[in-house]
């Protein structure tokens, strides 16, 4: 039996409010959405805010809409109802698959896609109970200063583990970020980065309200994998996101590859300028494969063998591809 | 803040299996806490109480959620129903007497859980697949693997299957007798 530390509970109606309560209660207050992250966390003593903000009341975090060129997905928008929408699944297939890939049924009609983004990274050390942790001494990432995943380690690699993330960054999404001050838009590319105690550039002020999607031209095929233990609950071991725009003769015009699961910050794979105007037969994908496994070096921050997380990026990417050409 | 520095208990209008409760409970109280140990309604049970096993699954608005993870204050002006809602008038709910018929339980832990997540299923689809039947069971973790029993009694319970229909494989009377 877990329970959570005490808290005050609120559940403002409107954005504004919520983001006053943020500034009120600045370095003793969290958000909470789906509830799904944070509250086994909070159960674990990994958080113990004397604060808690309920989002569910704000109606305009909610909902699927075309807004000019772009699909804009409300933050707080299930992860089932993004799963089970009809726009989703048409123009963004692998957008649909990596979230009927999260979790199990009830965990998909709690968890919300801005609580998805914002995920807490994952490591063995980390996500222990309270009485686990401090029987190691701690870690990096929570009360130590200690990495028991590298020695000597000065820098944590807790894994980024949101399947969405991946995908969207594919998919040149961007997210919309609200504080007292005002909204920013920032690309995705931008909001993460590889720092496992906190991956993402959110200030704590600020509310992640939506995400912007450009709507795909004629010629943009998508595919996501993702490899984990069990393969209808786990969380990723290794994600693997890809997206190629073609022009009308099925030449390259762009392919985009991202792998997660592996480190702190989505990777996005690099140099591949050099795919552009080359078909995309099997040798094209092996090559492919063979860049994103040269660039991903995973380590022991979760439990799963790193070499078979390492040798399984081209077969995912082989198969995303597969699934992305269907 | 009240006594103890914790913070004081609200009055939480909770909506549970068609009957209003006005509880006062902390905000840090989970549903899956307020139903058991305040409502008395200990059909949901308590398993890894992180999110991993599906044994609390109750059902919010019709969907199935996780109990352990919900707070008890953001289900107010939320329709829970958890196993005890299931029967009706005193006679048991088609998914309810199809567990019972198929055996579909070792020890029962799991098996409120697996009822309203299969009840969640039939609401929205009458007549499911073996995979779909899965899909919807995935979040159920049954520590007895008695799986087959469990996806079969939602084969019945939808009619797709009768009791009486056994599985593929031969019984050990049946391959005795075929000798």
């Amino acid at each position: 039996m877990l329970t959570l530390p005490p808290f005050e509970y609120h559940a403002p109606m409107e954005l504004a409010d919520a983001l006053a309560l943020l500034q009120k209660h600045a370095g003793k207050v969290k958000l909470i959405a789906g509830g799904t992250d944070l509250v086994p966390n909070m159960k674990h003593r990994l958080f113990m805010p004397e604060h808690v903000v309920g989002l569910k009341q704000i109606s305009e975090l909610n909902g699927v809409r075309g807004e000019g060129g772009f699909l804009v997905i409300g933050a707080m928008t299930s992860i089932a109802d993004l799963a089970r929408n009809p726009r989703v699944a048409l123009l963004f297939p692998s957008l649909a698959r990596a979230a009927t890939a999260i979790a199990g049924p009830q965990l998909r009609e709690m968890g919300t896609l801005g609580g998805n983004l914002c995920l807490d990274t994952r490591c063995v050390y980390y996500n222990q109970t309270h009485f686990w942790r401090k029987a190691l001494g701690y870690c990096l990432k929570k009360d130590g200063t200690v990495c028991h995943v590298v020695k000597g380690g000065q820098k944590c690699v807790a894994a980024a583990s949101n399947d969405t993330a991946p995908v969207l960054l594919t998919l040149g999404a961007s997210v919309e970020l609200a504080s007292p001050n005002g909204r920013r838009a920032i690309p995705l590319e931008e909001f993460y980065v590889a720092d496992g105690v906190a991956n993402t550039v959110i200030e704590p002020n600020e509310i992640l309200t939506k995400v912007r999607v450009p709507i795909p031209r004629a010629g943009l095929v998508t595919g996501y994998q993702k490899l984990r233990i069990r393969a209808a609950i786990d969380y990723p071991s290794l994600c693997v996101a890809v997206a190629a725009q073609q022009q009308a003769d099925g030449k390259l015009e762009w392919v985009r590859m991202v792998i997660s699961a592996l480190g702190s910050k989505p990777h996005t794979v690099k140099r591949l300028e050099g795919f552009q105007g080359r078909a995309l037969d099997a040798a094209t994908i092996a090559e492919l494969g063979q860049a994103a496994h040269r660039q991903c070096h995973p380590l022991t921050n979760i439990n799963v063998e790193t070499g078979w997380r390492r040798e399984m990026i081209p077969v995912f990417v082989r198969r995303a591809f597969a699934e992305a050409m269907k | 803040m009240g006594v103890f520095g914790r913070p004081e208990k609200q009055l939480v209008a909770l909506t549970v299996n068609g009957e209003r409760h006005d509880v006062a409970l902390e905000p840090r109280a989970t549903l899956l806490e307020a139903v058991r140990y305040t409502l008395g309604l200990t059909g949901s049970k308590q398993g890894c109480d992180k999110g991993d096993c599906g044994a609390c699954t109750v059902l919010i608005d019709g969907k199935p959620m996780l109990a352990c993870l919900s707070l008890a204050i953001e289900a107010q002006g939320r329709a829970v129903t958890t196993i005890e809602g299931l029967a009706k008038d005193g006679k048991v709910s088609p998914v309810q007497d199809a567990f019972d018929v198929c055996g579909a339980l070792q020890c029962g832990f799991c098996q409120s859980g697996m009822m309203l997540s299969a009840t969640a299923l039939l609401a929205k689809c009458e007549k499911p697949n073996r995979e779909q039947i899965k899909d919807a069971l995935a979040g159920n973790l049954c520590r007895c693997t008695g799986y087959t029993q469990i996806l079969n009694a939602v084969e019945v319970a939808s009619g797709q299957r009768s009791v009486a229909e056994r599985d593929e494989r031969p019984t050990t009377q049946a391959q005795a007798a075929a000798k």
